[in-house]
């Protein structure tokens, strides 16, 4: 048994460089089909990770009237905090608002005058509040609505909710995530399916070459474990190598446009290579080597039936 | 050894020639000559013994082993019991000499260290130690063809067919492979050949089975060709 594999093992060798250009072929095709899986990997990166930028600077506002009790502030912040839809709440006091507003007008004289003719502040504390998905925006302005309606009408506690106003671009900008994740989606499968094909193909014409020599195996007695056994080993090669190279190819072209990408995606693609290329190694030389192995098996299988 | 019992073969699509109620045995250690014009069914009778092709109707005996009804997953042993010559030599084209003869032992499941002694005997048998890690396409067909009996021979097998074996070889070539052939017959295994060449015929003087059509028209004991 032991002998047999390694015996196996060893042609599989003998054989990958006996047909050094068949099999240099096949690993060159292999990896541009590679290659086309992974940039869909990385455009797919680049899309989520500026949508989810786009989605960090989206949220709900909540202006509480500025003698609410800071009782009440706390115990709807405390909710709202709960809700499983919340990613986040940030509190502004009353105080920090008005920091706030002094440091935005400052140039502006008649606004800091207008604030001076008044005694007190005017100004309510607010909270912003970021929801996990922008679609859930709508149910977290549901509850809010709830509140304000339970209110008791002599001593008021929030003041205006601006969901309603943006309430549009949080529309629009769901629905175009949502229409950029399928899409995204449907190339990916599409690149899966051609790389596969590719691959297939490629491999069942490196091995037709060999079908005499399958026959003739067969005849001098070899069992079809024996006869595959090279063969399968020869896909997981490919598999392999062509991996390996598209990882070596994309390396330098990550060097090249990792700026580019951090400048305009906020995402360093390159940083990005390199944290996650466990993940991303796996990935390529795993889809490699199945393909690799699914296609060699397939093809041999072919030229075994009597 | 073997028995052919009332074998037909018929081809549908005339890919081959067929078979017609072919009756004869084999004995032991005995070096059997087929001869035939072209398409008279020499190829399609040896390829029923090796299980290469089904008849139409009736059986063939290996021993009592009914060749067609072994199961798929054990035709490999079986092949090994026999060594195969054919006219194109059908040697690995990326293996050495002495991978090519190896391989069947390796196939066999045999040692290394058998294997390490066994293909060098079996290459000197047939005088080709010196052309040992030569690919085939560096050898002429002479040696090609002595490679390829070197790969029947090393695993002992019960008994050799050839079909043609000098079919593609020059006159020199052709002796010194009837020369194996009966050196090998002379160890003790038996030989099944098919042929064209009235001369090896004539050279080996063993019992002689003229095929016509599919049908054997004489069988003798110690024959010459006559067609």
């Amino acid at each position: 048994m032991i002998t047999g594999l390694r015996r196996v093992v060893r042609a599989g060798f003998v054989g990958f460089w006996r047909n050094a250009y068949v099999s240099l072929a096949s690993v060159f095709v292999m990896t541009v089909a590679l290659f086309m899986i992974g940039v869909t990997m990385f455009v797919d990166q680049l899309l989520t990770t500026s949508l989810n930028t786009i989605q960090s600077k989206v949220d709900i506002n909540v202006y509480f009237v500025p003698d609410a009790s800071p009782d009440e502030i706390d115990r709807l912040r405390t909710a709202v905090a709960a809700l499983p839809d919340v990613a986040a709440v940030t509190f502004t006091s009353r105080e920090e608002a008005l920091e706030e507003y002094r440091n935005r007008n400052q140039n502006n004289e008649i606004a800091l005058q207008a604030l001076e003719e008044l005694n007190e502040n005017p100004l309510g504390a607010t909270i912003a509040i970021q929801a996990k998905e922008t679609s859930q925006y709508e149910r977290v302005a549901q509850f809010l609505d709830e509140q304000k309606a339970q209110e008791d009408v002599s001593a008021p506690v929030i003041d205006v909710i601006n969901f309603n106003r943006n309430k549009d671009s949080i529309d629009t900008l769901t629905a175009i995530i949502s229409a950029v994740e399928r899409s995204s989606l449907v190339v990916l499968i599409i690149l899966l399916i051609a790389a596969t094909l590719i691959t297939f193909n490629t491999i069942r014409l490196a091995i037709y070459t060999s079908r005499e020599e399958i026959a003739i195996m067969r005849l001098v007695g070899a069992s079809n474990m024996f006869i595959r056994g090279p063969f399968m080993l020869q896909g997981i090669m490919y598999g392999f190598l062509a991996g390996v190279l598209t990882l070596a190819i994309f390396y330098p072209i990550l060097i090249w446009i990792g700026p580019e990408t951090a400048a305009f995606f906020e995402i360093n693609l390159l940083e990005y290579f390199l944290e996650n290329f466990r993940m991303i190694f796996l990935t390529i030389v795993g889809i490699g080597v199945a393909l690799g192995l699914v296609s060699s098996t397939l093809a041999v299988t072919r030229y075994l039936r009597t | 050894m073997i028995y052919f019992d009332n074998v037909s073969k018929h081809y549908s699509d005339g890919r081959a020639s067929g078979l017609e109620e072919i009756t004869f045995q084999v004995d032991p250690k005995e070096f059997v000559s087929i001869v035939g014009h072209s398409g008279a069914g020499k190829t399609t009778l040896l390829k029923m013994i090796i299980a290469e092709d089904k008849p139409s109707s009736g059986s063939v005996f290996y021993e009592s082993l009914n060749i067609h009804r072994i199961p798929r997953s054990k035709l490999p042993s079986y092949r090994r019991k026999i060594g195969t010559i054919f006219q194109d030599f059908k040697l690995l084209p990326h293996k050495t000499a002495y991978e090519n003869v190896a391989f069947a032992m390796e196939a066999n499941g045999r040692s290394d260290q058998e294997i390490a002694e066994n293909v060098p005997q079996a290459l000197a048998l047939v005088d080709l130690e010196d052309k040992a890690f030569n690919f085939p396409h560096e050898l002429s067909g002479g040696e090609k063809q002595r490679v390829a009996i070197a790969r029947a021979i090393v695993n002992q097998p019960d008994i050799i067919i050839a079909d043609e074996p000098t079919g593609n070889l020059d006159p020199i070539a052709t002796y010194e492979v009837v020369q194996i052939l009966r050196k090998i017959n002379d160890l003790g295994t038996t030989v099944i050949m098919t042929t064209h060449n009235k001369g090896v015929i004539d050279e080996i003087e063993r019992r002689v089975i003229t095929m016509d059509e599919g049908r054997i028209i004489r069988d003798d004991a110690s024959g010459k060709y006559v067609l």
